[in-house]
């Protein structure tokens, strides 16, 4: 099998992650979308490593998805301290700090 | 180099023996000054006696040094100059505190100290009620200080710092009473005309340092002779300048009535002996300029000439005694300035008128302080008369000032000021006739204002106002005056006795030339002024004695009493020629300042703060806009690089 599918499966997840975190509301569902493109980036460079011969991709890959856990513990918590305040998880709530 | 320009040649030896003692003159009545200023209250007991003490001290030392110079042999060793310290000491440049004591600055030392001490005691009697006594004389200290320093100076530089200092002991002299507002007006009037003045001096001392490189008296009189007929021209004229600033001559005569806002003492001392003749003694002391610039010396001669009359007809139609006086110390000093216009024959005239002047009107000032001292503050003369009864000594010592400055023989001012209109005379030629004439008309004007002043103040019906009580001045007033009387009767005789004081002032002014073919004879211009004052004399008799003088001042009189009760519109000439272009000048600056400078800076800013508030309208705090915001860079980022690879 080629690895060009894989390339064009990580593509199409990471435009569907894009567009959910431009166009969805609820800070839970943004931010699985962003899980989305991160796990999309890793398939590339999980691809590239393979078309490469090499593991350097691999070894990148491994410290995105350390990087996204610790992320989820932060931003978890972020959505669940704003939802606890204003009784809503919409990111369009969150807007103070603005001009 | 002609035998004339060698015979000009100007040094000074060095100070040795006595004369190492002339900078006592000027520390001492500054140091008292400091000591009065920085003590404050505690030494409101004694401050008039140590204010007193530094004048007398300095005398002293004067009339010491005065009689060295005697002592010495005439010519060049009679002047002497004493180093004190290099002031400003850069590479080759030198600005030098050196004093420089001569014929012509020890007569000056002993004018101010002399008649400064009779002023001082006098100003115990007369401040003796005044809380502030102690800083009066802590400030006529200071002026002591700043005037010795003008006159002992032996540069340019030196000279404008007692020139300075003059002027701001006037100002603060003038605005003593700081609780009156016309005094402040009047402070502040002074000090303003005298900075017009005070231009000219800074830019002619800039003037003589870019011409000659240098500022000290010997530097620059030596080259004179060399230079620049126009540069000299225009220096004389700088001088002349300042002069008339210093000197309350016309143009800028206006600020000299209102200082009469000032205590009586310091109209005396700075507004009548002093201060006022400062003019003169620059010009007199910057002959060798003049003596090249035929041109300067003619604008002088015009200056003195306009305002002896200018004075004098002011003098007739003021009713305030003391500005009256002070219209009369303009016209004097016009007398001065003329005489010295007139070139080597006449500097030593002027600078005798000078002295005489000195000694007479500060007399006569002092006893129209005495009168106000009488008549609770009073200075309109149409609230005074018959006091003489009353004021005895204060009538004889006035009347003695008066007989001098009318200039009847054998009083102080018959010398100076005959001789004066006798040189205006021998100058020849139309120029003669028109100067000696003019002089001739201010004798007989002078006649008449001081003789009205006369009647009005001390004969004819008592018009007192009904709470005054006129009674004789207590003897530590009326000594000062006696003094003064004593000088205004003796000292032209003194002076003129044998030439002496024309002789001992040739090393400062130069050699007099030698009297030529005379015009007129003098005996028979002697009679002619006699006559012509008596005539002036007759006049005041005719118009004020005859008939009781009224108690407010008529209304139907000529268009010259109005001008003349208006000062000649001088007040008006200066607002059109000095404070009008000011203003303006000054409002063109401000506009230029706001719109301009102000605008450029503030434009910049409002540019940049307009900009920023319309680019933070981008942060709109919605996640998603910057969310596209980093998704439109990357793309751009990518579209970019994809380019710069295959492109």
């Amino acid at each position: 099998m080629s690895p060009d599918y894989y390339l064009y499966l990580s593509a199409v997840l990471f435009t569907i992650g894009a567009t959910g975190v431009l166009v969805r509301r609820n800070a839970i569902v943004v931010f699985m979308c962003i899980e989305l493109m991160l796990n999309a980036v890793n398939l590339t460079l999980v691809t590239f490593a393979r078309i490469n011969g090499s593991l350097d991709g691999q070894i990148i890959a491994f410290f995105v998805m350390v990087v996204a856990a610790a992320e989820v513990v932060v931003g978890l918590a972020i959505i669940m301290s704003i939802f606890r305040s204003r009784r809503s998880a919409s990111v369009d709530d969150a807007n103070l700090l603005k001009y | 180099m002609s035998p004339a320009v060698s015979a000009a040649t100007t040094s000074y030896v060095h100070a040795s023996g006595v004369f190492n003692l002339t900078f006592l003159l000027v520390l001492i009545p500054a140091a008292s000054a400091a000591v009065l200023f920085l003590s404050g209250r505690r030494s409101n007991a004694w401050g008039h006696l140590l204010g007193i003490a530094a004048p007398i001290a300095s005398f002293v030392i004067g009339l010491v040094l005065f009689f060295a110079l005697i002592g010495r042999d005439g010519g060049q060793s009679r002047q002497i100059d004493q180093f004190l310290y290099s002031w400003v000491p850069v590479g080759s440049f030198h600005a030098n505190v050196s004093l420089l004591i001569d014929p012509l600055s020890s007569v000056f030392v002993l004018l101010i100290t002399g008649v400064g001490s009779a002023i001082h005691v006098y100003s115990i009697g007369y401040m003796g009620h005044d809380p502030d006594r102690r800083r009066f004389f802590a400030e006529m200290n200071l002026f002591v200080a700043a005037m010795l320093l003008l006159v002992l100076a032996d540069n340019y530089l030196l000279l404008y710092v007692g020139w300075e200092g003059v002027g701001l002991a006037s100002y603060l002299l003038i605005g003593f009473w700081t609780y009156k507002p016309s005094a402040a007006v009047a402070a502040k009037k002074a000090f303003l005309v005298n900075r017009v003045g005070d231009l000219g001096l800074s830019f002619a001392v800039m003037l003589m340092f870019a011409t000659f490189g240098t500022f000290t008296f010997t530097g620059v009189f030596n080259a004179s002779p060399h230079a620049q007929s126009g540069t000299m021209t225009a220096l004389g004229l700088l001088l002349l300048l300042a002069a008339c600033g210093k000197s309350a001559q016309v143009p800028l005569q206006s600020w000299l009535l209102d200082a009469m806002e000032g205590p009586t003492p310091v109209s005396a001392l700075i507004h009548a002996a002093t201060m006022v003749t400062a003019g003169v003694y620059l010009i007199a002391r910057s002959h060798p300029i003049y003596d090249v610039s035929v041109d300067a010396r003619t604008a002088v001669e015009v200056v003195g000439a306009v305002t002896l009359v200018v004075g004098a007809i002011i003098g007739c139609a003021y009713d305030d005694i003391k500005k009256v006086l002070a219209a009369s110390t303009m016209s004097q000093i016009g007398y001065m300035m003329l005489a010295v216009g007139l070139g080597p024959t006449a500097y030593a005239i002027g600078i005798m008128h000078l002295l005489t002047h000195g000694f007479f009107k500060a007399n006569m000032f002092l006893g129209a302080g005495s009168v106000m001292h009488g008549m609770n503050d009073e200075v309109n003369m149409r609230r005074y008369g018959g006091l003489a009864k009353v004021m005895p000594v204060t009538f004889a010592t006035f009347a003695c000032g008066y007989l001098a400055i009318i200039g009847l023989p054998p009083f102080a001012g018959f010398f100076s000021k005959d001789k004066i209109i006798e040189a205006a005379f021998d100058k020849g030629g139309a120029e003669g006739w028109i100067l000696g004439l003019i002089a001739l008309l201010g004798a007989g004007i002078t006649a008449f204002y001081m003789s009205r002043l006369m009647i009005m103040t001390f004969f004819g019906n008592r018009r007192w106002a009904r709470d005054a009580h006129p009674h004789e001045s207590p003897s530590v007033m009326t000594g000062p005056m006696i003094l003064l009387a004593i000088g205004s009767v003796v000292a032209g005789f003194l002076l003129v006795l044998g030439a002496s004081l024309q002789h001992f002032l040739t090393p400062s002014v130069g050699k007099s030339v030698e009297e030529g073919a005379h015009t007129i004879a003098p005996l028979v211009l002697t009679l002619i002024t006699l006559v012509v004052v008596a005539g002036g004399v007759g006049a005041a008799w005719w118009l004020v004695w005859r008939k009781p003088v009224p108690v407010e001042q008529p209304l139907n009189v000529t268009q010259l009493t109005w001008a003349a009760r208006r000062s000649l519109y001088g007040d008006a000439v200066n607002e059109a020629v000095f404070m009008r272009p000011g203003a303006y000048l000054t409002r063109a600056l401000v506009f230029f300042d706001g719109r301009g400078v102000d605008g450029f800076v503030n434009g910049l800013a409002a540019v940049v703060g307009g900009s920023s508030a319309r680019a933070r309208r981008m942060q709109t705090g919605f996640a998603r806009s910057y969310a596209l915001g980093i998704l439109g860079g990357a793309l751009v980022l990518t579209a970019a690089l994809l380019v710069v690879r295959t492109g």
